[in-house]
């Protein structure tokens, strides 16, 4: 990973450390906030942020015990074309998210208004607001809790990998050889489990702050409740006349951006660089397309947008169905004589 | 009479084949690389067709409750069995749109126990229906007369 600082990010520097006593109690106090009922958002000031890498670390020793610990050799699968995905010799690969891996920094260079600027962005899961990995799991493996994280139960994940195909940014990572699919049809049914950031839940519930905020020299990360998040979004966009990302991306998130350079932009220069995880290796990881585990910065819309329509059609149904087979009973009773079919 | 039977049974296939493919089936196992049903693995697609599906499906449910509650008496074991589990098949399909909502979630545990009950129900009414047919007591109500 390069840990290069751009001028940017020494200025940051200085201001992150200027603040980081007077802040580190008020973050404190926002992560054992769950209470108020509203969910919890991070919000990432990446002008910050100077790649310094303590964040990834901090969060691979948090959750190290979480990690897969995969039985071999694998079931041989069924039919071949489902390929296992293995991580368990790549554990150390942190310029991509993995199982074994659940944050890796972007460092991205990307000219901007004539300025070249050296952006370092803490990626994990968005923890978005109304999820689609969540809502389409068929099983309930995934699930957002309370306060807004969107969780992997890995006793009940198959690993069939649909959260990853629902999600935007590709965000969980599958390790085969771990699960419940073991026990169930390994060789027809599931190939793992699936694993990505839960905003450090074993932590959370313990009133810890998660660990790469804990961790952030620079104070690039906060956490509140979702209202205050996004108005801090909001007034430092505007302080430095930035750009914000995960407000309305995939129907919103609890994660959200603020960067100096537009995010298109980011997303231009970032789509150039292939992670050297993707580099080797091959055909041992399911899915190494060239930006693989590095979640892009495009612009998600609302995959839920007829939802509320949808759904209001199947809670107004039965209730027709109701009234049309109570008025036509009626009829029936009027005209004096009952049928049935 | 028989273009409604038809209709159903197209309407029961269409649930059946997009409620399944919540699961990650189709791909695997080749169905969505048929010519024109690439749309099996789409699981947006899936997912509304089974939400537009339920709605006709919860309107004609509730059309025959009214119905099956004037003619209470004559309701056969069969008949009541699968009423349960139709009964279960809707309840747990609408907690699944509600927990669906946006701002809506129910814990992990209630959510994989709405999935399951669904699936199983699902499974049995389809086992009942069939050992109803086979055994010549297809009929919801013991005719009369
Ligand atoms: S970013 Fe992806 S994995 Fe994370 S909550 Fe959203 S849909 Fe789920
Ligand atoms: S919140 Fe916890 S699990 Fe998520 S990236 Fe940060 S340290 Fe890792
Ligand atoms: S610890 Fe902070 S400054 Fe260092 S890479 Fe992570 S977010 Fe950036």
């Amino acid at each position: 990973m390069s840990r290069k600082k751009s001028t940017i990010s020494r200025r940051s520097f200085l201001r992150g450390a200027a603040i980081a006593g007077v802040g580190a109690p008020a973050l404190a106090r926002a992560g054992a906030q769950d209470a108020k009922g509203e969910e919890l958002a991070t919000l990432l000031d990446i002008s910050k942020c100077v790649g310094c890498g303590a964040c990834v670390v901090a969060c691979g020793e948090a959750n190290e015990s979480r990690y897969p610990k995969p039985e071999k050799p694998f079931p041989e699968m069924f039919p071949p074309r489902v390929k296992v995905a293995d991580w368990s010799d790549d554990r150390y690969v942190d310029d991509r998210l993995t199982p074994y891996n659940w944050l890796f920094v972007d460092n991205i260079t990307v000219n901007h208004e004539g300025t070249e600027h050296e952006i370092h962005m803490p990626r994990r899961c968005m923890h978005c607001t109304n999820p689609p990995c969540a809502n389409l799991c068929p099983w309930g493996a995934a699930a957002k809790k309370d306060d807004g994280a969107v969780v992997i139960d890995p006793d009940v994940c198959l690993g069939g990998s649909k959260c990853k195909s629902v999600c935007p940014w590709d965000i969980p990572q599958r390790q085969t050889g771990v699960g419940l699919y073991l026990d169930l049809l390994p060789r027809f049914a599931g190939n793992g489990v699936m694993f990505k950031c839960d905003r450090c839940q074993p932590r959370m519930a313990e009133g810890k702050l998660p660990a790469c905020i804990e961790a952030c020299p620079m104070q690039v990360q906060q956490i509140g409740p979702r209202s205050e998040i996004i108005a801090k979004a909001k007034a430092l966009a505007a302080e430095m006349n930035g750009y914000i990302y995960g407000l309305e991306e995939n129907g919103g998130t609890n994660t959200i951006y603020v960067s100096p350079v537009p995010f298109e932009k980011l997303e231009q220069a970032r789509a150039k660089v292939a992670p050297s995880a993707g580099k080797k290796g091959k055909g041992k990881h399911a899915s190494k397309g060239k930006n693989s585990g590095r979640p892009n910065l495009t612009q998600v819309g609302s995959p839920f947008e007829k939802e509320d329509m949808f759904a209001a059609a199947v809670f107004t149904a039965p209730v027709a169905g109701l009234a049309a087979g109570a008025i036509r009973l009626l009829r029936k009773t009027q005209s004096g004589h009952g049928e049935d079919s | 009479m028989r273009t409604r039977t038809l209709l159903f049974a197209l309407l029961m296939a269409a649930m059946a084949i997009s409620g399944f493919g919540q699961m990650p089936i189709f791909k695997r196992y080749y169905i969505a690389d048929i010519p024109g049903m690439a749309w099996t693995a789409d699981y947006y697609f899936t997912h509304m067709m089974h939400y537009a599906g339920g709605a006709i499906l919860l309107a004609l449910l509730g059309y025959a409750a009214v119905r099956l509650f004037a003619a209470a008496g004559r309701v056969t074991l069969s008949g009541w069995l699968r009423i349960g589990l139709w009964a279960l098949i809707a309840v747990t399909g609408l907690a699944r749109v509600t927990k669906n909502l946006p701002d809506m979630h129910l814990g992990p545990e209630l959510t994989m126990a709405v999935d399951v009950t669904h699936l199983a129900a699902v499974m049995l009414l389809g086992l009942t229906a069939l050992m109803a047919r086979l055994l010549g007591r297809g009929e919801y109500l013991r005719v009369e007369e």
